[in-house]
């Protein structure tokens, strides 16, 4: 797997389950292997699903794992050619490095 | 619920054990003592109309009927051993958990949110959180109602749009007598003609009038008697033959003809000039229109709405306009009462637009302050609703606060001159005259919105300034970069 930069909303460390309502995501940058990847927390001053996607594109984020996402954040995100894989309950990490995470799994 | 045996409780303890989901799919949990036989709870459960959860006191899911599954997209199998919140996936599990605020003398808990649902659609819904105790009073879980509330939300729209009839906005008598009669006026199909002040919705009644018929998917076509020559008007609604004059190089269908099975809407008709009245009137008797230079007719089944702001009587008796057109015309006649007469509706008027330009113009819905309302409750406004939405619409524009004070109303209004009835009866054109005087207050025209007014300033701050943008950006107020980015905007070069 090639170097990828994936973002994740968080809640009390779970995938939080709402996008627009995440105060904290976590964003990870590894090459395949979840042993060596590089995770950094970030807190947000508030919770904004505009303001996460703004965050998203000036990260340059390539996948975006989360839960409940509005369709007008998922639509934008797509078309700006991010992955989103949505609707995810329990630890997904792991699974997405297995290269065995699709939307709506849960875990 | 009291007699449900649940196999899922310690009595003796008053402790709630979830089954294993796999048990808890292979034994569904009954209610027993309720008749003869046990009853399927799941089934009970799945009979009621809005969305019913059980949670246990770790706030995890034990069992939720049919409709909640429907609303939020999740199958029974996949909400086993998660909490609520990563399936209601709702605001109010995020931010303020009623189940967290239950305790033992606590009742019933009511809140309205939102919810995401699997198809990604956001859903308001109300829930109602209730504690479920044992037969010993202790809390042993939580029963929560959701409900749907997206069609309560679009009928709540609607109640607070009571006082409005499409775009129409207003409460008075005088108002609610006109809304009384649009519908009925739409169903039949003679003419209306529509008079009132200028400003006062005579464009906006006719296409409502329109929208109200069985004309609705037919086309509305409207056309201004007064803002083109005689020639060309004459060729815009009843169409021309190629070769008719120069320049008519093709067949040209008129409006009339395009309006065929729908509203042709002449605003202005008191300034058609005489020749086409006689040829309105023609039409308005056979149904038949003839194209310039075509001895070949079309017939057209056309409703016609007119509306002019001048007195038709008294251009009949000046003989500038044709009695018989008039009387034509006149089949049902709508009068618009200036807005100085609708008593209440320039606080309601005021009100819709806050709320609506603030909202366009992408800032905080701005209040009033006392004397800044007693300014505008007391303004004439001969130019009615118009000059109201623009008066409105310049002070959100030069308001930095959150209150509109009287210092961001337009100047002319702090020192309104005489208001003559007769003048705004008689509706004449008034010339322009510069738009900042040489205090550097600016002046809004009743009939301009804030960009031609912008424009204008514009204009005049450069002219007096030799061209200079350094010297008119200073004189605005505006950085230079604000400048050149309006007169970008407004195409000035």
């Amino acid at each position: 797997m090639a170097s990828k930069k994936i973002l994740i909303p968080l809640h009390e460390n779970d995938v939080a389950p709402r996008f627009d309502l995440a105060t904290e995501v976590l964003i990870v940058a590894g090459n395949g292997k979840i042993g060596s990847a590089e995770k950094r927390m970030v807190v947000l001053p508030r919770a904004s699903a505009d303001q996460l996607c703004h965050l998203i594109i000036t990260e340059n984020i390539q996948t975006v794992i989360c839960s409940g996402i509005e369709d007008d954040y998922y639509q934008y995100l797509t078309w700006k050619r991010i992955e989103v894989i949505d609707s995810v309950v329990g630890s997904a990490l792991k699974r997405y490095f297995e290269g065995k995470l699709k939307p709506g799994d849960i875990l | 619920m009291k007699k449900a045996k649940s196999a899922n409780t310690d009595e003796n303890s008053g402790a709630f054990r979830r089954p294993p989901s796999d048990q808890s799919l292979a034994i569904p949990p009954h209610i027993h003592n309720l008749f003869d036989i046990p009853v399927d709870f799941c089934e009970l459960l799945d009979q009621i109309a809005m969305g019913v959860v059980v949670l246990n006191l770790e706030r995890k899911i034990v069992v939720m009927n049919q409709t909640l599954k429907a609303l939020t997209g999740f199958s029974q199998k996949e909400f086993c051993g998660f909490t609520c919140t990563h399936i209601l996936r709702s605001n109010i599990c995020i931010q303020d958990c009623p189940v967290l605020r239950i305790d033992e003398k606590s009742g019933p808990k009511c809140i309205e949110g939102n919810l995401i649902n699997t198809e990604r659609q956001l859903i308001p819904i109300r829930i109602t959180t209730a504690p479920l105790r044992n037969i010993n009073h202790q809390i042993i879980g939580f029963l929560e109602t959701i409900e749907d509330i997206r069609l309560l939300r679009e009928l709540d729209e609607t109640a607070s749009h009571a006082y409005k009839f499409s775009k129409i906005v207003g409460r008075s008598p005088q108002m609610q007598k006109i809304f009384q009669s649009i519908p009925s006026l739409a169903q039949s199909d003679s003419s209306v003609l529509i008079t009132g002040e200028t400003g006062t919705g005579k464009d906006m009644v006719a296409e409502t009038i329109h929208q109200a018929s069985n004309r609705a998917k037919g086309p509305f076509a409207k056309i201004n008697c007064g803002a083109l020559p005689d020639t060309l008007l004459e060729s815009e609604l009843f169409g021309h033959q190629k070769g008719a004059f120069t320049g008519a190089v093709e067949n040209k269908p008129g409006r009339i003809q395009l309006a065929n099975n729908g509203t042709l809407y002449l605003t202005e008709i008191g300034d058609l000039p005489l020749p086409l009245q006689v040829k309105l009137l023609t039409f308005l008797d056979d149904k038949e229109v003839f194209p310039l230079g075509s001895i070949k007719g079309f017939s057209a089944d056309v409703r016609i709405i007119a509306a002019t702001h001048r007195n038709l009587e008294q251009m009949v008796r000046s003989g500038r306009f044709r009695k018989d057109l008039l009387f034509r015309l006149n089949v049902i006649r709508l009068h618009l009462p200036p807005l100085r007469e609708r008593h209440g509706d320039v606080q309601l008027l005021l009100d819709h637009f806050l709320n609506t330009l603030s909202a366009q113009l992408g800032k905080k819905t701005l209040t009033l302050s006392p004397k800044a309302l007693k300014i505008l409750l007391t303004y004439k406004y001969p130019g009615n609703v118009r000059e109201l939405k623009n008066i409105v619409e310049y002070a959100i524009n030069i308001c930095s606060d959150q209150q509109i004070r009287s210092k961001h109303l337009p100047s002319y209004l702090l020192n309104p001159e005489p208001f003559d009835m007769s003048e705004a009866a008689q509706q004449t054109n008034v010339p322009q005259a510069p738009l900042s005087d040489e205090t550097g207050f600016i002046r809004v025209e009743p009939d301009r919105n804030w960009s031609d007014t912008e424009k204008r300033m514009i204009m005049e701050a450069l002219i007096r300034a030799g061209g200079r943008k350094n010297k008119a950006a200073a004189s605005l107020g505006w950085a230079r970069s604000t400048l050149w980015r309006k007169m970008n905007q407004y195409g000035i070069r």
